[in-house]
């Protein structure tokens, strides 16, 4: 059940933790990747500075393979609200050799964003970096800590976490060190939703359904596109799909949907047996894709 | 209604993250790919049987070792309520992880094996949820099913227990028994068809009617100032807001307050959440205070009542718990984190060890070892504003972080 009081709860927890980020860090900056997930984190920073502006700017990290929509909505969104925007794109570290990029069947670029991220890191002198991962989405996920951090490779040690104690954050890092911060840890996929409801918020097309050329794969929905590789035995065909989360085109699968406004997908999620990152192929590939990919700096 | 905090604490093998897996499965909180991925493990191992410890254990280590490491944060939610379980760690090694877990939560659940009975690490998981005060706790005897539901053996269990629970300081906590079958899903959330000389509530049952009234009620208002709101902008050009969640009670427009440290009095003018004013704000609320003097105010700085003043000094005692493999030795000097205000510290004095095993106190102790507990007195460089810790949850409490390597290596409660 996610009535009010439980959102207001939330929403307050996530404030804080953002009011944290201003008060404890030098160069904070909110990564941006034009999902729900990071569209809730902007509205959240809105609330926790008004009357004031988001003291840090917003920054994407971009593999050149995102759904056209999300970049207009990401574009559109940050000149109505008046935000800095830094775009870091996958595309220059594999320009520069620092990146191979994937081939055949289940090619993606999602892996090599943490070496674009930890470069943009390091050339900004970024020391907090905001995130809107939550604990519900994966197993490896569930084990954050709301402060998590990372040593000068970026890497996690999952194995030494620093306690995190009632609402007591330890900002203090070493230099080099940067700390990725969680204010939505506690929310679940419904709660987001919900807030996005209650809010008003805008988001981008592709989260409700609508038809769209994609094909089956190992019984996911992918999209049909240049950045996708396709077998050409594999048969495209047009479907009402959405997309539950949106990540690279070649790592987030569809869904079937006909849920075209916001309380539908609501209605939708509340009766869903599938789970959010169920339609993320790049979760697919181990039982520890996602630990794997956080110790090598993945947000 | 709010969202309930529980923590889990048993030992390991007790069937802490079977009992999750059962508490998800059977609240069909459980989604279809996430089960089909349980069952795909589970036959990889060769079980017969579900292991839900895949759904909880989340990093490679702990599925390689079948121990959980660290708090995983689990979420499901009923009719009723939604609900966070951290599942932490039983293992002594980890017991700055449980502390982590528990430290959030307002309910525990004590796992106990039903072969095994009150063991040590029973006596460790009591004695830290009572020192963190943690209200509700759950006893639920486990794993009934290898101890043919017998109800002679669950009341050796639960008179085991009592008699530490009369070993505790703890008034008026709420104690309640509930023997279990994870695996089977015996009065985890069905009653048990089996075990019908237990009358009482099943463990979902219990956690949907937990009156959570008092344990949100920490106390008298406390509003630590976290951040400074200064626009500067044309419309805004003399707007100073201070930005903060408050602690217990609520702050109202109108209250005479005073800010600490400087114990200049004023009064609130105005409550202000996302360019709406308020008259009021309840607790846990973020939000920022406009007051009506122009009173210098920083981070750090707390605003309370006139008639509602903490305790405002530089040395206390406290009990601490030791979360570091560096040794604390008296005179070491560490930065305090009080809720959002830093200060330097020195632990002047170890008075004493306290067991975790209710047997008592230790003296003439020169340092701590990691996971130990312990009395000690602190100096500061500058006064905090605190309550003891059994008055105000949040308000009594802090940790120590290692200047050095700016880890966080202790937590105190405030006496």
């Amino acid at each position: 059940m996610t009535d009010k009081l439980h959102i207001n709860d939330l929403e307050n927890e996530a404030i804080y933790i953002m009011r944290e980020v201003a008060a404890q860090f030098e160069k904070p900056v909110l990564l941006f990747s034009g999902g729900k997930d990071s569209i809730t984190l902007v509205r959240l920073a809105e609330k926790a500075f008004y009357p004031a502006k988001i003291p840090f700017p917003l920054m994407h990290i971009d593999t050149g393979h995102n759904f056209p929509e999300t970049i207009a909505f990401r574009d559109k969104l940050v000149e109505e609200l008046g935000l800095e925007l830094i775009v870091r794109n996958v595309q220059d570290s594999i320009d520069q050799g620092k990146v191979k990029e994937e081939t055949g069947r289940y090619s993606s670029r999602n892996m090599l964003q943490t070496t674009t991220l930890l470069d943009a890191i390091e050339e900004f002198k970024f020391d907090a970096c905001i995130g809107g991962a939550r604990r519900d989405e994966e197993k490896a996920r569930a084990k954050e800590r709301i402060f998590s951090v990372r040593d000068d490779f970026g890497q996690w040690d999952e194995k030494n976490q620093r306690p995190e104690l009632f609402d007591m954050l330890n900002g203090n890092i070493d230099l080099g060190q940067n700390v990725r911060v969680f204010p939505i840890s506690n929310w679940t996929e419904l709660d987001v939703w919900t807030y996005i409801e209650n809010e008003n918020l805008e988001i981008p097309s592709i989260y409700f359904a609508h038809k769209r050329a994609v094909f089956i794969r190992d019984g996911m929905i992918w999209s049909h596109s240049d950045f996708v590789y396709k077998d050409e035995e594999e048969e495209v065909e047009e479907r009402m799909v959405r997309f539950r989360t949106v990540g690279d085109m070649s790592c987030t699968a569809a869904v079937d949907s006909y849920a075209a406004t916001i309380s539908e997908v609501v209605a939708e999620i509340r009766d869903s047996s599938i789970s959010e990152r169920g339609a993320r192929i790049d979760d697919k590939r181990s039982e520890s894709a996602m630990e794997k990919r956080k110790q090598q700096g993945y947000f | 209604m709010e969202v309930l905090k529980i923590a889990t604490a048993g030992s390991v093998d007790d069937g802490k993250s079977t009992l999750i897996g059962r508490l998800l499965y059977d609240t069909k909180s459980l989604t279809e790919d996430k089960l089909e991925a349980i069952e795909r493990s589970s036959k990889q191992k060769g079980y017969d049987y579900l292991d839900f410890s895949l759904a909880t254990d989340g990093l490679v280590a702990e599925r390689e070792q079948g121990i959980t490491i660290d708090v995983a944060h689990i979420y499901f939610s009923t009719n009723t309520r939604s609900y966070i379980i951290a599942d932490t760690p039983g293992h002594v090694e980890y017991t700055r992880n449980m502390v982590t877990g528990a430290s959030t939560s307002q309910a525990a659940i004590i796992l106990i094996d039903a072969r095994h009975g009150v063991i040590e690490q029973t006596y460790r998981h009591f004695f830290i949820n009572n020192l963190l005060r943690i209200k509700d706790v759950i006893v639920a005897i486990n794993k009934m099913d290898l101890v043919a539901f017998s109800e002679e053996r669950y009341n050796e269990i639960k008179s085991d227990f009592q008699k530490l629970v009369a070993k505790s300081d703890y008034e008026n906590q709420n104690i309640t028994f509930i023997p279990v079958s994870a695996l089977k899903g015996d009065n985890v959330v069905e009653s048990s068809t089996i075990m019908t000389w237990y009358k009482g509530q099943t463990l979902l049952e219990h956690l949907e009617k937990l009156d959570t009234k008092d344990i949100y009620n920490n106390g008298k208002m406390r509003f630590p100032v976290q951040y400074v709101i200064r626009p500067k902008t044309a419309e805004f050009h003399d707007y100073r807001g201070y930005a903060g969640k408050v602690y217990g009670g609520e702050i109202k427009v109108g209250d005479e307050v005073v800010v600490l440290p400087s114990k200049t009095k004023t009064r609130v003018k105005e409550i202000n959440f996302n360019g709406k004013k308020y008259n009021s704000a309840a607790r846990r609320s973020s939000i920022s205070v406009v007051l009506e003097n122009d009173v210098n105010v920083s981070r750090g700085d707390m605003i309370v009542k006139v008639n509602e003043l903490p305790k405002i000094e530089k040395q206390f005692t406290a009990t601490l718990s030791w979360m570091c493999n560096k040794e604390l030795t008296a005179g070491a000097k560490y930065i305090l984190q009080h809720g959002v205000h830093k200060v330097l510290a020195k632990v002047s004095a170890i008075n004493n060890k306290i067991e975790t095993d209710f047997s008592g106190v230790k003296t003439n102790i020169s340092s701590l070892q990691m996971n130990d507990i312990a009395s000690v007195s602190l100096q500061l460089n500058k006064p905090i504003f605190f309550d003891s810790f059994k008055e105000h949850r949040t308000n009594g409490a802090f940790i120590l972080i290692d200047s050095q390597t700016n880890n966080t290596v202790g937590v105190g409660f405030i006496r």
